[in-house]
């Protein structure tokens, strides 16, 4: 579904952070992307994104040249990313609004988009209904991360690119978002790429995980976790495993 | 504010002015049912023309300030390659009192409306710019790399982003110089015109010597300042409540 070929990008021109970087991923694959702070794995998802280009090489999304972001692809950030002024129904159906303002022109909106609203859907799915009229400074962290998500989800992407969704919140809000992620991708067929810098939460949401080293990155680590989100694998030997796997990798790079 | 305070507040402002004019007892300083008198009776004359007038001028140069300085601030805000080449300009002009252009203005554009307008304009002008600029370069990269990625380009970011985040900045520039805007008017008024506020109160105090109805030309000023400025407080409340709401929690 996504191809990245042979791409080279860099903030400055003489310090690439991926040069000559080749990745793919299949419809439906679960991916973890895994690395140190400042490897490049956010600049990575942007790419994927579409809010950033390569300077050389190119990424196609179905076979597409990603030129600008794609209408199907949604993105969660740590940050949220959501309006201060507008409560969490505006902030939830914002995805809608910015469709009807173009209309389906098929650049910014997808050219068969149907201005059906599925809102209360997601918003109850998430446990938003109660608080639709709160703005987001009354809300919890966990509480802002589901409404970004529910903007995501009602526009029915295939493809889901997240960064570190989850690293701001508390642990138990944490595990109730992975677990709603997990249930959500085996459901909706979601294509999924997780950015993250915890071993733990690699190890548990991606059915393969890239791990990344230091840039200038040529090429990232593939690991296969294919016993991920099987009932029981938080507490399972194989996963405590793949942590201390994983913990060697990163630390021998 | 509580309206029983701001009751207290206006009652407790007239019996200084009444001691004052017991004290002062001169013609100059007359008492507030002297002037409330005089207004009464001027209300029903050539005061409401006057007020209109200087309201237009007040409103249109708002407006005028609104609608070329916040696009303007959202540009700054939003290229830091702009905003590098004019900072050190706005710099320079923004702390200038623009009241001493007043000659200039009057001089370049000659009688009529227009000078005054300009010169509110000038005030306004910057106050917003600067406001809505800095609001708009504080809004956070990662807010509208969401918004991209819900699809949005130029023209949805301007109107879902930056358009709303550049309310209050507009708002609070409006509420910080409404009183000066006031106050340059009258200045304004006094030149090359005989119609507004300012020429009222300069021609019944200065030429007819009637202070009363001088008074009562203050009182019409001033409502028109506190009526602005109650009108954007008023506005602040509706359209940022989320504001009011987020310092509650």
């Amino acid at each position: 579904m996504v191809e990245i070929d042979r791409i080279t990008y860099g903030y400055a021109r003489t310090h690439p952070i991926f040069e000559d970087f080749s990745w793919k991923i299949q419809r439906g694959e679960r991916w973890a992307i895994l690395g140190p702070s400042g490897c490049g794995k956010t600049t990575l998802l942007y790419l994927m994104a579409g809010l950033r280009f390569p300077t050389q090489g190119e990424i196609r999304i179905d076979g597409q040249l990603l030129e600008r972001p794609r209408p199907n692809t949604g993105l969660i950030l740590q940050d949220y990313g959501l309006l201060p002024w507008a409560t969490v129904r505006q902030n939830a159906a914002l995805g809608i609004s910015v469709r009807k303002f173009y209309g389906p022109d098929g650049k910014h909106v997808p050219a068969n988009f149907q201005p059906e609203v599925n809102l209360d859907y997601w918003l109850q799915r998430l446990d938003l209904l109660s608080l639709a009229d709160h703005y987001p400074g009354q809300l919890s962290g966990g509480q802002r991360q589901r409404t970004a998500i529910a903007r995501t989800l009602v526009l029915r992407p295939d493809l889901l690119l997240m960064d570190e969704p989850f690293a701001s919140l508390d642990a138990p809000t944490r595990e109730d978002l992975q677990n709603l992620i997990l249930t959500l991708h085996s459901e909706a067929q979601l294509t999924l790429v997780i950015v993250t810098h915890a071993i733990e939460e690699a190890a548990l949401l991606g059915s393969k995980i890239l791990v990344l080293k230091q840039p200038p990155i040529r090429q990232g680590l593939i690991i296969d976790n294919p016993e991920a989100f099987q009932a029981g694998f938080r507490h399972s030997l194989p996963y405590l495993r793949l942590c201390q796997d994983l913990r060697r990798y990163l630390e021998a790079a | 504010m509580k309206r029983r305070e701001l009751f207290l507040a206006v009652l407790a402002l007239t019996g200084i002015w009444q001691a004052a004019s017991w004290l002062i007892n001169q013609p100059i300083l007359p008492s507030p049912a002297t002037v409330l008198r005089a207004f009464l009776l001027e209300i029903r004359q050539d005061l409401p023309i006057h007020l209109l007038y200087s309201f237009w001028r007040v409103l249109a140069s708002t407006l005028l300030a609104i609608s070329l300085a916040a696009p303007a601030g959202v540009l700054l805000g939003q290229s830091r390659r702009l905003n590098a080449i004019f900072a050190p300009v706005i710099y320079l002009l923004y702390p200038i009192p623009k009241v001493v252009f007043v000659p200039v203005v009057l001089l370049l554009l000659g009688i009529g409306d227009l000078p005054k307008i300009i010169i509110i304009f000038l005030i306004l002008f910057f106050q917003i710019l600067v406001l809505v600029r800095d609001q708009a370069a504080s809004l956070r990269p990662e807010l509208i790399l969401s918004v991209r990625s819900l699809g949005a380009g130029r023209r949805a970011l301007f109107r879902f982003v930056y358009l709303p985040a550049s309310l209050p900045a507009i708002l609070t520039a409006l509420r910080q110089s409404v009183g000066t805007a006031v106050a340059v008017l009258y200045v304004a008024e006094l030149f090359a015109t005989q119609r507004g506020l300012g020429y009222y109160i300069y021609l019944q105090g200065s030429t007819l010597m009637n202070y009363p109805a001088m008074y009562a030309g203050i009182l019409a000023m001033s409502l028109l300042g506190l009526g602005l400025y109650f009108s954007v407080d008023y506005l602040e409340r509706r359209i940022c409540a989320w504001q009011t709401i987020h310092e509650r929690v």
